[in-house]
């Protein structure tokens, strides 16, 4: 298991290393430069410019400019925001929680709803129930996004004011953030009624952010147990007198679990995209907001650091994802 | 009877215990607003984004602006006298002024004259403790020519306080009244570089503004409550709360559920809707700015003010107002906004008439024009959509036989190209106000410093230049006014920009707020408002 840990690392580090380089080329690709930005329409004089430049050490050749960032962030330091001034890496633990705090809450409701679906619709291939669960998903998946989440906003929030319009706790509630995680500071605060107030800020960005990954988990899990029925060992497990309970749960989905959690693990990544959208519309203080906000000023520290910490994260998921195989099933599992 | 003027005293008695143990229930005013500040010192910043989370909340400056007009009012300066020459402004400091107390800050002194030294030697002197404690660029100080302007300040006593300039400046006050002129505390400034964080100056200032901060998390919320001591009197509301809403569409969900009280920029398309809306007041202003399309002078044919002038009259203003401005515009004939006093309503615009400027165009030996209209890739106030004003103006120079193409770029690259000396073409771009005096907007964008800089039009002209370069000299109003009239009367004449519209300002608040007003220059301040 360490050897196979250790060799993934190995995969893992030239792609971070990729990470570092597509992230820093890239945003110094698109036209425009940040301090150019920052003046406007007033603009500023070539001797300001070069000044501003030289201060931000952007006016050296890109290659030394990539050699003393690699430096950097070997050291464990992300460099500092050119907009806020703040440190890279303490903008994005500020703001990581609430997009860790939705994702979390979106992938539970996509794993909840969309894997039983998948398996329902699989058993009862060709039924209402499945063409309704199929054509649900495909619907859910080709919706944009922004649209979905106004939407609901109209109608559950503006129409039916069953729900928050957005934010993530009532403004009525204000405590010190102890993990940045509102659900459970809202329950340490010990403040009634704040958990409440933050679950309901929870349902409505949840289901929005929850929709595609749902769309594509029942689809994948319907494909994948759909591949497994028909395979000897679960004709030969029914033929032994089996319930089609444990023929189902045991024999089949765990079968066909093993593509399902790569969505899943996949889906995270499709998350922290998604989480872009949803985070404007439900104005969710995340990474998302952050990042786009970053691109557009052209903050390279911000876009850099927030890009490597993204792909770290994503690629730990896909690093667990490749260990959960093993538990899923024993016939793959890894071996020292 | 006896009986009766008991029970009547214990009535009184009950009633006044309930009365004193009910809570006096805390006004809180929500703005739901676009985006995060940057920081909290304004002088590091350009957004006016920051500016309503920092200086128009937190701080105070010099002189201010009257709130909803562009008066300049005294304020943390009581009065100031300019000597004869204009190159001296003596500020007599007001007594009295509280500073904040914050968590870890408690001032033992009153404001004086050491804070508006430090706020604005930190910024003029490179080798100032805190001129670096916040890396990056004081924009607007550098913007408004203020290092080469100061030639020194000088503390006269602690409530006295003398600026000597370089050169005359009639606008001075008023540049004192911008956002990156707020006073600090230097006592703080101190005390936290004793403690060896100075940088938290620009996190967590203690200003002798109407509100104080009280928390900030970003992209989510910021926090004020109503400073007890404001040297102008407590604010009617005690607790402010900026709930940050990027989304225009969100924005207005939230105020029509009472999640927020005002918000900034609506959606065009919800204007209808608000208008009728029994829970909304949707206040409306001319905005202090100008939407204009520049030709370059110094470029052929556009050197000629006959083919600008022919060019303008084939624009159909008003059709860009219908299709891009959808009512919220009016045309606009001078390079100021009407609300910027010493605007010349005598000028009459030039009209739209596509057969004269036909005429026009033959006259000056033009047949066959093919020029480039450069369209804004962002929407901006003064032009909410530049790609669609950029078409209309295209079929507008169509019908005269002039070869219009839009070309565009990425925001950054359209500011730094659209200043080349020798660029092609005519620039859509615009302008919004930073202290309502008319050498803001004459000088900064038509004047011959800002040729290859703020000048799009590379316009550098003699009377016009003499005009606002007196302008600039003399403080008396009346004579200012006069020589800014004349300018427009040169600008009119001489046609460097197609001046196309000045927007219109809409804010939508709840009907429960009361005396809210638009800033003419854009920003949103609550001191003064109330909540029925």
């Amino acid at each position: 298991m360490i050897t196979f840990i250790l060799r993934k690392l190995g995969v893992l580090l030239p792609t971070f290393f990729g990470v570092t380089l597509i992230a820093f080329v890239f945003i110094r690709l698109l036209p425009g430069d940040p301090v150019l930005l920052m003046a406007g329409e007033r603009g500023m004089t070539e001797e300001r410019h070069a000044r501003l430049m030289k201060e931000f050490g952007f006016d050296r050749p890109i290659l030394v400019q990539y050699g003393s960032y690699l430096k950097q962030i070997a050291g464990g330091d992300l460099g500092k925001s050119i907009i806020t001034r703040r440190p890279v890496i303490e903008e994005f633990m500020t703001l990581f929680p609430a997009t860790a705090e939705l994702s979390l809450c979106a992938i539970f409701l996509a794993v909840l709803f969309g894997l039983p679906a998948g398996i329902i619709a699989a058993v009862r291939r060709g039924s209402v129930f499945d063409h309704t669960v199929m054509g649900t998903a495909l619907t859910g998946y080709s919706m944009p996004i922004f649209w979905w989440g106004l939407l609901l906003i109209i109608l559950f929030s503006g129409i039916l004011r069953w729900t928050p319009v957005s934010g993530r706790i009532s403004l009525l509630f204000f405590f010190e953030p102890v993990t940045g995680f509102m659900l459970i500071d809202s329950l340490l605060s010990g403040e009634k009624g704040a958990f409440l107030s933050a679950v309901r800020h929870m349902i409505l960005p949840s289901i929005v952010l929850s929709t595609i990954p749902m769309a594509v988990i029942a689809r994948q899990t319907r494909s994948a147990m759909l591949e497994v029925l028909g395979e000897d060992y679960v004709r030969t497990a029914k033929a032994k007198g089996l319930g089609p309970g444990r023929v189902i749960g045991l024999h089949a989905l765990r079968n066909a679990l093993i593509p399902v959690v790569t969505v899943i693990g996949l889906q995270v990544g499709v998350l922290f995209a998604g989480a872009i959208l949803t985070e404007t519309i439900f104005s969710w203080p995340g990474i998302g907001k952050w990042m786009v906000d970053s691109i557009s000023r052209r903050d390279y520290p911000s876009v850099q650091g927030g890009l490597l910490l993204i792909a770290a994260i994503v690629m730990s998921v896909n690093l667990f994802v490749d260990l959960l195989y093993g538990l899923i099933n024993p016939q793959i599992r890894h071996t020292d | 009877m006896k009986y009766s003027g008991k029970l009547w005293t214990l009535l009184c008695a009950v009633a006044l215990i309930l009365m004193c143990a009910l809570p006096v229930s805390a006004k809180t005013l929500v703005y739901c607003s676009e985006g995060s500040p940057e920081g909290f010192n304004p002088a590091l910043y350009t957004a006016g984004t920051t500016f309503d989370a920092s200086s128009r909340a937190l701080f105070n400056k010099l002189a201010e602006f009257e709130r909803g007009t562009t008066k300049i009012v005294p304020a943390l300066a009581e009065s100031w006298e300019i000597s004869s020459d204009g190159l001296v402004y003596t500020f007599n400091l007001r007594k009295g002024v509280k500073f904040h107390t914050l968590k870890d800050f408690t001032p033992t002194r009153d404001f004086n004259a050491d804070d508006v030294l430090f706020s604005f030697m930190r910024q003029l002197d490179k080798n100032h403790p805190f001129h670096k404690v916040t890396p990056g660029a004081y924009e607007y100080f550098e913007g408004m020519s203020m290092p080469d302007l100061l030639k020194e300040i000088v503390k006269v006593d602690d409530y006295t306080v003398k600026f000597v300039l370089t050169r005359p400046e009639a606008p001075m006050i008023a540049n004192l009244a911008m956002d990156f002129a707020s006073i600090f505390s230097k006592e703080q400034a101190d005390m936290l570089m004793k403690a060896g964080t100075p940088e938290k100056i620009d996190l967590h200032p203690a200003g002798t503004g109407p509100f104080q901060l009280v928390a900030y998390q970003k992209d989510a919320v910021i926090r004020y409550k109503a400073h007890p001591d404001y040297w102008a009197g407590k604010a009617p509301i005690d607790n402010l709360v900026f709930a940050i809403t990027p989304d225009a569409s969100v924005r207005y969900q939230k105020l029509k559920a009472g999640e927020c009280h005002v918000m900034p920029y609506p959606n065009p398309a919800d204007l209808e809707a608000m208008k009728t809306d029994k829970e909304i007041n949707l206040l409306s202003q001319e905005g202090l700015n100008v939407g204009y399309l520049a030709y370059n002078t110094m470029m052929a044919p556009f050197d000629n003010p006959k083919v600008r002038k022919a060019l303008n009259m084939a624009i159909n203003k008003q059709a860009i107002l219908d299709a891009v401005f959808q009512g919220a515009g009016k045309v606009a004939k001078n390079p100021i906004p009407p609300t910027i006093w010493s605007y010349n309503d005598d000028i009459v615009d030039d009209p739209y008439d596509p057969e004269g400027a036909k005429k026009m165009l033959a006259e000056a030996g033009l047949q066959n024009l093919s020029m480039k209209i450069w369209a804004m890739p962002v929407q901006r106030p003064y032009n909410p959509n530049a790609r669609r004003m950029a078409e209309v103006i295209q079929a507008d120079f169509e019908k005269i036989g002039v070869k219009a193409e839009i070309v565009s770029y990425e925001w950054g690259e359209y500011l730094k190209r659209s200043k080349d000396k020798d660029r092609d073409g005519a620039v859509l771009l615009g302008w919004t106000g930073d202290n309502g005096d008319p050498d803001n907007f004459l000088a900064v964008l038509l004047g011959c410093d800002g040729v290859g800089g703020s000048n799009r039009a590379n316009f550098c002209h003699d009377e016009f230049e003499a005009l606002i370069q007196k302008a600039k000299r003399v403080s008396d109003p009346a004579e200012r006014t006069n020589l800014y009239k004349q300018a427009q009367v040169v600008f009119k004449e001489q046609a460097p920009w197609a001046t196309i519209a000045h927007s219109i300002v809409f804010e939508p608040v709840r009907k429960e707020v009361v005396d809210y007003r638009i800033d003419p220059f854009g920003g949103h301040i609550f001191y003064g408002v109330d909540l029925k």
